[in-house]
């Protein structure tokens, strides 16, 4: 029995190994379709309004942004020029100035100019009434995006803002032509029509999208595919089934780790591997205000009886999860280095004395033995039902008996809003690792605070990071932050992080997989080797 | 009998009317809503602000009974309204799966005929020979074998032994035929199979019963031919309940193949159905489930009338 995924197994390493030194190599090759499968599909066709991969996946191919994070980066957190060319700061950190590239055209043959951009952001940060824009508060610190001339941008902002250029790199925010935000805001909701490397062909609902190579593309040379062809696939099933006959080339979410070890195992050499830490994550969160919750000395039990460690052997090899990590995504610009991770409670490697530690906590707090609770789970099979088992089983050996109750999807979110719940499972996906974006959640005041706590000290510290210009200063405040969350308050316990895996046929060359399933998908760099 | 077929036709319209009651009902009995769906996404942190906007757009902040009161309204104009969750007319969203929908139901309906009237006659014929005994064997598998599991193994079988899969996009039959076969014949004969099961047995079990009737020994006793006496005057007998059995499975194929359609990837009416569900898009889901009775109730109308026409007692009564 274990042969086989044995083999499978040693094939993904070699794999691995092999396809990421080729794709540097090799001399791209123009031609082809690039055929993709979209677990989801759009349900409007506005990126500043939408919430789900299926508009990026399909569309971003259509679409430039200012900023973009670069294509070559394996962390997915560094920003590079898109529309924009080169852009400068003010030393107060309040004026960024970017130049943009001249000679963009729409795929309308006009001209893209500095209008378009400020439109475009003036829409997401300021939409005119009727219209959603559902990450403006990430703008807050924006006063005004002025076009002085053409082909210059300037942000001004009320204080200096350390995720500013990650927050112009946003996927979401695509350039749209200002005459027609100006005629009809809505137009985008329904209509396709930017700047990216393709062009838009058709989309047939519950079928496929089409894109064709845009010959006026700015950056000359690119694309390098002809087009490409989104089919849209819902059962997981089916995704694989379609890798597997080479109906579809990639997928650009993930695949589990059973549905790599067959594509690989039915493949062999025709498939490459890409895995990469993900920048999505299941999370405990414990009511504060429902006993005896409302104790840290219970939460930072919880917490201290999870063997993350041998956790992640074992639910690595079914399911979406790998990696023990901090508040950000391990291998980042501000990840939680190895040696202070133990520090936390619950990371140290010696689980005995966790244990042993957590069964004092609970002793002290006046839990007794066998005390038993409700432990709310969305309805969802990857990762969270394998999380959920997991996570009663540790539990259990700190003395607790709990029952677990899986919620329906859609009645998910409603359940934690209203806080009903004594401990339930909770998660967040960002589209950029990127401090503010993935801890805005824990402050107090957050809509997404379904725990309720009530943490001055938390609040104050977000705001010092997201305002300081210091890399090693917001690495020094982000430590604080973490340890205050998750161990001295515990405020929530953080299981492991999502491992994305993506299987794509050998042939597929020139895309690099991030931690985020959000980005990287304007398909420019992408070409087919046969 | 056009007396017959009046009052059948008028029973249409209140059997309509409660099912369009109970849907928009039941549907709204179920926890979460279209707008929570749409913006409990990955960073599942959307404001109630814009949560409250959307629900007033779509007039979900309304009474029930004015929400309910507009939609029927718009029934009776034939506005079904827009998809809640794509914004789109409910009949654009429909008419492109209908179509696909519509054949596979026609080509399992084919496979499910061609395989099961001649199979449950010769069964019945040939009762307790080995020729009943396989066909029988053949039926309770097919009615064992879900289709869904039936397509897994077409797929499966398809990929391992010809390293091949059946198209995943669909191609109108008119566009380029063979492509369009290649697609669904598979879910066809997977469906059909199963399909054909059920016929397979009552026709056998029909036929038994016809057999023994003093009519057909009357037939026979007249000296007409093997022949005539199994097609005019047996089959025609038996095919009453066996009409009805493949009138009504015909109807549930419309909307009815949600797994088989997941299997294959078919964009047909069963997946829709399914995901207007996951998203909760009530204006969808209503519409959907009025199609399909719709489909059930011309089906059983059409039905009456083949009864009338098979059997002179309904005609006369």
């Amino acid at each position: 029995m274990q042969r086989p995924l044995a083999r499978a197994l040693g094939a993904v390493l070699i794999v691995i190994a092999a396809a990421i030194p080729a794709g540097a190599q090799d001399k791209p090759r123009s031609g082809g379709e690039l055929v993709f499968v979209v677990p989801s599909e759009p349900p409007s066709y506005d990126a500043h309004q939408e919430e789900t991969f299926g508009v990026i996946h399909p569309m971003a191919p259509h679409y430039s942004t200012l900023l973009r994070v670069d294509p070559t980066d394996k962390t997915g957190t560094k920003p590079v020029g898109d529309l924009a060319e080169s852009w400068t700061a003010s030393k107060d950190g309040l004026t960024y100035t970017f130049k943009l590239r001249k000679g963009v055209k729409f795929h309308d043959g006009s001209e893209m100019t500095s209008k378009d951009v400020k439109a475009s952001y003036d829409k997401i940060i300021k939409p005119p009434a009727g219209v959603k824009s559902l990450r403006k508060d990430m703008y807050d610190s924006v006063t005004s995006v002025e076009a002085p001339d053409s082909n210059t941008v300037v942000f001004k902002l009320k204080w200096p803002e350390s995720s500013l250029l990650l927050a112009l790199a946003s996927p979401w925010n695509w350039i749209y032509k200002a005459e027609i935000i100006a005629k009809d805001p809505h137009w985008y909701e329904t209509h396709v029509m930017g700047t990216g490397p393709f062009k838009f062909g058709e989309h047939v609902k519950g079928s496929h999208w089409v894109g064709k190579k845009n010959p006026d593309y700015w950056d000359k040379g690119k694309p390098y595919l002809d087009g490409y062809r989104a089919i849209f696939i819902s059962a997981s099933a089916a995704q694989v089934a379609a890798v597997r006959g080479e109906r579809a080339m990639i997928q650009f979410r993930s695949f589990s780790p059973p549905e790599r070890d067959q594509l690989v195992q039915a493949l062999g050499n025709k498939i490459a591997v890409q895995e990469s830490p993900w920048d999505c994550l299941n999370f405990v969160s414990m009511h504060h205000e429902k006993k005896p919750f409302d104790d840290k000395r219970v939460r930072r039990a919880l917490s201290l009886a999870l063997d993350r460690y041998e956790g992640s052997k074992a639910l690595s090899r079914i399911t979406l999860v790998k990696d023990v990590g901090g508040i950000q995504v391990p291998g980042t610009p501000y990840a939680t280095p190895p040696a202070e991770l133990e520090k936390l409670a619950g990371y140290g490697h010696d689980i005995a004395k966790n244990r042993a530690e957590a069964k004092r906590l609970l002793k002290e707090a006046g839990v007794p033995d066998g005390f038993s609770f409700t432990f709310k789970n969305r309805g969802i099979p990857h990762p969270y039902e394998p999380l959920g088992i997991w996570l009663i089983d540790q539990w259990r050996h700190i003395g607790l008996s709990v029952k677990q109750e899986f919620i329906e999807a859609s009645a998910y979110h409603p359940m934690l809003k209203r806080g009903d719940f004594e401990v339930a499972m909770d998660f967040q996906c960002g589209f950029i690792v990127e401090p503010d974006l993935d801890l805005a959640r824990f402050v107090s005041t957050s809509d997404a605070n379904y725990g309720r706590h009530k943490d001055t000290a938390i609040d104050d510290m977000y705001i010092r990071q997201a305002r300081t210009t210091d890399i090693e200063e917001r690495k020094k405040i982000l430590r604080q932050f973490e340890k205050r969350l998750l161990d001295d308050e515990a405020h929530v316990i953080y299981t492991l992080q999502w491992h994305r895996i993506i299987p794509h046929l050998a042939k597929v060359k020139g895309w690099m997989i991030t931690p985020s399933h959000y980005l990287n998908n304007q398909l420019d760099t992408v070409w087919l080797s046969e | 009998m056009w007396k017959y077929l009046f009052k059948r036709f008028l029973l249409m319209f209140p059997t309509l009317f409660g099912v369009a009651l109970l849907t928009f009902v039941l549907i709204r009995v179920i926890p979460g809503d279209v707008v929570e769906l749409r913006y409990s996404g990955d960073r599942g942190a959307v404001s109630q602000e814009v949560l409250d906007k959307e629900r007033a757009r779509f007039g979900l902040d309304r009474p029930l009974w004015k929400q309910f009161g507009t939609w029927v309204l718009g029934i009776a104009r034939l506005d079904f309204g827009e998809s809640m969750w794509t914004g789109a007319p409910i009949w654009q969203e429909i008419r492109l799966r209908f179509a696909l929908s519509l054949q596979v139901a026609i080509m399992a309906t084919v496979v499910a005929v061609a395989l099961s009237i001649p199979l449950g006659v010769l069964a019945a014929l040939k009762q307790d020979t080995w020729i009943d005994y396989a066909v029988r064997i053949f039926s309770i598998a097919g009615l064992a074998t879900p289709s869904f599991w039936l397509g897994i193994v077409f797929i499966l079988l398809l990929l391992i032994v010809f390293h091949w899969l059946p198209p995943m996009v669909y191609t109108p039959f008119w566009v380029d035929p063979w492509e369009n076969i290649k697609q669904l014949i598979w879910p066809a004969l997977a469906v059909g199979y199963r399909y054909s099961a059920v016929g397979m047995r009552m026709t056998r079990s029909a036929m038994l019963e016809v057999l023994r009737e003093d009519y057909i020994r009357t037939a026979r006793a007249k000296g007409l031919v093997q022949r005539l006496v199994l097609a005019r005057h047996a089959l025609k007998n038996a095919m009453l309940p066996v009409l009805t059995v493949i009138a009504l499975e015909f109807a549930f194929l419309i909307g009815g193949l949600v797994v088989t359609e997941q299997v294959f990837n078919l964009n047909g009416l069963g997946l829709l159905f399914v995901q207007a569900v996951a998203h909760r898009d009530y204006t969808l889901i209503q519409a959907l489930v009025m199609l399909v009775a719709g489909v059930f109730i011309i089906v059983n109308f059409l039905m009456d009338v083949g009864y009338a026409w098979l059997d002179p007692r309904i005609r006369y009564r």
